[in-house]
């Protein structure tokens, strides 16, 4: 029989590597290619203003290739269950194909248009492409658990063998028989989302950095790909949090989006690996996907993933509640210009470098602010143009040591560790300009600047710039005794042995 | 949870499990309820106890409102012996609270069962006065161990300390046989150490005191010097003397098993005393397996008066960034070293230094580096040098710097291959 199809894109906003998209095209004749803008996902407190230009990006990139292939994007606002019922009817549709999302809200979601889906005889076949594996398949191979250390599911890996190789876009030839009814009034019904349209304040919007679309995503991969010697040699510990310009790939984004199929990427690198001797993970570009795997695969193994309470593998520790340091951290003025400085490119770009999510995670939480992981999470779900449900939460956990890392006596120091890579505190002076008089031997710590020199640079702090919120070497020594308790707690509760070295230190 | 499989047979009278005691006990209770057909009546309170003893407090407490034998069993002074007191402010913490009637009811009924209590209090005030008017209350207790733990900031440093102190002091006087005491960041002074001890020295184990401003030298000499028994003390830097480890290492005193030491400093440029070696001898010579932990929290260049002698650490932990040379300096003087943590070093390379601990320091079983560098071949000669006896090796991957020998993956391989097992540095995600 000949389907009349809605291919339903979530994320995998591209045509290439989408199986999805081409079951939809088999014995097609009526294609809607459709986005649905979901008020659970798509508003102002979930989506800052960064990533929502992103999506309108990727948006109008897919369109546009799919006006090359003859058809449209479908922009449909309202929530999925609602939609889809009346969509089914309008367009008598008979199968319903779409990217698989392990999300939770995803799963529950797609059970439940599924289920509206049979009523109205709707066929519905998923396909699994934004990861590299099947997240499922990978649980199952290690007894029914997700991996809890990056080593252990290498193993798994590699009994499971290579990824799947990636399929290629639709054609002209794929697209001969399928038509996409297309009404004069298109753009008004289906109109594509502006930049206003969730109600941010579209004026505090910066140059933008990183285009959304799988055509820009395509790009980018050939730029660096062409880089063999940087591809081959790359190790991501080496690269620098606070360089002017970013130091790693940035296609996170779109990989986030789906603009970039990781299978894509994932075998494109094996193509300029081939033959030559390269860096291997954790630290490779490899590494990178597989790190995406893990905790994506720690979301679906592990209940309640993005909260401490009911999360099996997450320390309980008694964070505080305090607006004021939440405040000030999210809006850059804690008095440390080097956590400010990422925080401002946080907000203003969209993107830091993971060197700096991990200092500015650390320091709102076990470091020194003592503030759950859970509200730095949603900030960053908010800013980061990657932003991504399951890698948050798991490296926000990972960063408060309240899962899968226990050494907690390795703190990021907010004044030492940028120092490392940027001497002079250029990368502090890019984003927060009214340091940028202050001399080197300052410009991390300028609380310890002599009033003189503060003068001269134009910078009070107190009155220009805030003072240091915490004093680190005093918080930090609470923090270790603090962190100690929550384990010493954990260790008590659960048969397994304490991780850290330092519980075999004087039981509590 | 283990099942009970006692209640069965013992329901049908063929065993002789029960005592007969037991059995009359609950043949007259089952003429009393008329409901035969439930053979949990008859099971003897001893199993009962022993049931509600796997049982979380809330879970016992559902149990308990079942019927009025377990209600009775409930109230077993053997399942009140251990308390935890959790005092929050809900509108500020995480974590839950014991619920203030559950409190009332243990004041009231169960004081006299109590013998080991712990408090853990958040940072507000009103949690560890709390805790306090708790402890003012426990006029029957004899309690074995007391610990009050303030989990955020030191709470318990904000209650009027003459309250505080009236408090502890009922406990110290009531209790006469506290085994085990921990009053680490209170506002505890000499005076009620003196009262401790003359209650209690003869059957005090543990007191872990760190960060208790009020205590002289002179104060906790008092406790060492009568408290025959103390195997574990923890206290801070300034309370440590050569008299008080000499009073420690006195032939009446029992070995010492811990001893545990902060060293603090609040502002930089502060000054330390020097503790004499002919004292540290003393200690290894009277108790030759203790553990001697130290917490260093100081400023570079406060090390001057540490590590220029022989000392017998075994556990050191460095909190704050320490200098290359102060790591020298372990090397030579720490032969009794078993596990070392280095939060924070410096930008240069810690080769030499990591290489003469593992060649002096021969009881070196777990080590932590975290912001520190290495280079890998320095790195494999120590673990060389260590072998087997590295038990833990936390390393941040980031620590290690390839040089001309090794780059980061051949160094795995290399290590694991002379520790004898699998091992990879510690990595944070790419994010």
């Amino acid at each position: 029989m000949v389907h009349t199809c809605v291919h339903w894109f979530r994320k995998g906003l591209r045509l290439h590597d989408n199986p999805a998209l081409m079951a939809a095209l088999r014995d097609c004749q009526e294609l809607y290619p459709v986005f649905i803008l979901d008020p659970h996902l798509h508003n102002d407190t979930c989506v800052g203003i960064n990533r929502w230009r992103f999506l309108v990006g990727a948006l109008r990139d897919l369109d546009c290739s799919l006006r090359k292939l003859n058809s449209r994007l479908f922009v449909v606002r309202g929530k999925p269950e609602e939609v889809f019922p009346e969509l089914f009817d309008k367009w008598k549709v008979t199968k319903l194909t779409y990217e698989y999302d392990t999300e939770p809200y995803s799963l529950s979601r797609d059970q439940t248009v599924t289920t509206l889906a049979k009523e109205h005889r709707v066929e519905v076949l998923y396909k699994i492409s934004h990861t590299l594996y099947d997240i499922d398949r990978m649980i199952e191979e290690n007894n029914g658990k997700a991996p809890l250390t990056y080593n252990r599911m290498r193993a798994i890996v590699k009994t499971l063998g290579p990824p799947k190789k990636p399929i290629p876009a639709p054609t002209m030839e794929d697209m001969k028989d399928v038509k996409t009814p297309c009404s004069e009034n298109h753009e008004q019904k289906y109109e594509m989302p502006t930049l206003g349209e969730l109600g941010h304040d579209t004026a505090a919007l910066g140059e933008e950095q990183f285009p959304g679309g799988e055509q820009e995503s395509l790009r980018r991969l050939d730029e660096h790909m062409k880089r063999t010697g940087w591809v081959c040699g790359f190790e991501k510990p080496q690269t620098s949090p606070n360089s002017l310009s970013p130091s790693t790939t940035v296609l996170s984004p779109y990989v986030t989006f789906g603009c970039l199929s990781a299978r894509t990427f994932w075998w494109r690198l094996a193509e300029v690996y081939q033959g030559k001797k390269h860096s291997d993970p954790p630290v490779s570009l490899h590494g990178q996907l597989l790190w995406r795997e893990f905790f994506y695969t720690a979301s679906v193994g592990i209940p309640n993933f993005n909260k401490m309470e009911g999360n099996p593998v997450c320390t309980q520790v008694d964070w505080d509640t305090n607006p004021e340091y939440l405040a000030a951290w999210r809006e850059a003025r804690t008095g440390f210009p080097f956590i400010d400085a990422i925080m401002t490119q946080l907000r203003q770009e969209g993107w830091i470098h993971h060197l700096a999510r991990h200092a500015v995670a650390c320091f709102l939480t076990r470091g020194d602010l003592w503030i759950s992981w859970e509200e730095g999470q949603k900030v960053f779900e908010e800013l980061l143009l990657d932003g991504d449900w399951a890698l948050n939460a798991g490296n926000w956990q990972w960063l408060s040591a309240s899962a899968f890392f226990h050494q907690f006596f390795r703190v990021y120091s907010p004044v030492a560790f940028g120092k490392k890579t940027d001497k002079n505190g250029d990368y502090i002076k890019k984003y927060l300009p009214l340091l940028k008089k202050l001399p080197a031997e300052y410009i991390y710590e300028p609380w310890k600047a002599p009033r003189s020199v503060q003068q001269a640079a134009g910078c009070i702090v107190g009155k220009d710039y805030p003072h240091p919120i915490a004093q680190h070497e005093v918080i930090s020594k609470k923090n270790i005794q603090r962190m100690k308790l929550a384990y010493a707690k954990k260790s008590t509760d659960a048969a397994e042995p304490p991780a850290s070295l330092i519980l075999s230190l004087f039981p509590l | 949870m283990k099942r009970i499989k006692g209640g069965e047979e013992d329901g049908n009278g063929s065993s002789s499990e029960s005592s007969p005691e037991a059995c009359k006990k609950v043949r007259t209770q089952t003429s009393e309820d008329e409901t035969p057909e439930s053979d949990w009546v008859r099971l003897p309170q001893e199993l009962l106890l022993h049931v509600f003893q796997y049982l979380p407090l809330l879970d016992r407490a559902y149990a308990s409102q079942v019927c009025r034998r377990w209600n009775q069993a409930f109230h077993m002074p053997e399942l009140w012996r251990y308390f935890e007191f959790e005092l929050n402010q809900p509108a500020s913490s995480y974590l839950k609270a014991t619920h203030p009637d559950l409190i009332k009811q243990i004041i009231t009924r169960h004081s006299n069962h109590l013998q080991y209590v712990s408090f853990k209090v958040d940072s507000s005030t009103e949690s560890a006065e709390a805790a306090c008017n708790i402890l003012s209350q426990l006029v029957n207790c004899s309690l074995k161990t007391l610990g009050l733990i303030s989990t955020a900031r030191p709470s318990f440093m904000e209650v009027p300390k003459s309250h505080f102190i009236s408090a502890l002091t009922v406990v110290f006087v009531n209790s006469k046989s506290l085994s085990s005491l921990k009053i680490d960041d209170t506002p505890v002074d000499d005076p009620s150490l003196k009262v401790l001890v003359a209650n209690n020295r003869d059957t005090l184990k543990l007191l872990k005191m760190s960060s208790c401003p009020h205590v002289s030298p002179a104060g906790i000499l008092c406790v060492a010097d009568q408290c025959y028994g103390l195997r574990e003390l923890a206290l801070n830097y300034h309370l440590l003397s050569d008299e008080l480890l000499l009073a420690l290492s006195s032939e009446k005193h029992v070995h010492l098993e811990h001893l545990r030491i902060d060293v603090v400093s609040e502002n930089p440029g502060q000054h330390f005393h020097t503790i004499k070696k002919t004292s540290w001898d003393a200690m290894v010579r009277h108790s030759p397996k203790f553990n001697l932990v130290m917490y260093f929290f100081l400023y570079e260049d406060e090390f001057g008066p540490f590590f220029n002698e022989e000392v017998p650490v075994t556990h050191l932990y460095f909190g704050r960034s320490v200098s290359k040379e102060v790591l020298g300096r372990v090397g030579l003087h720490c032969p009794r070293l078993v596990e070392l943590v280095v939060c924070a070093n410096g930008l240069r390379p810690l080769d030499e230094e990591l290489i003469r601990i593992a060649k002096r320091c021969t009881q070196l079983s777990a080590i932590g580096l975290g912001e520190c560098e290495v280079s890998c071949s320095a790195f494999v000669e120590f673990v060389k040098l260590c072998g087997r006896r590295l038990s833990q090796l936390s390393i941040m991957e980031e620590v290690l710097i390839p040089d001309h020998k090794y780059s980061l993956d051949e160094i795995h391989w290399e290590v694991s291959k002379h520790l004898g097992r699998v091992w990879f540095p510690d990595m944070m995600p790419t994010w």
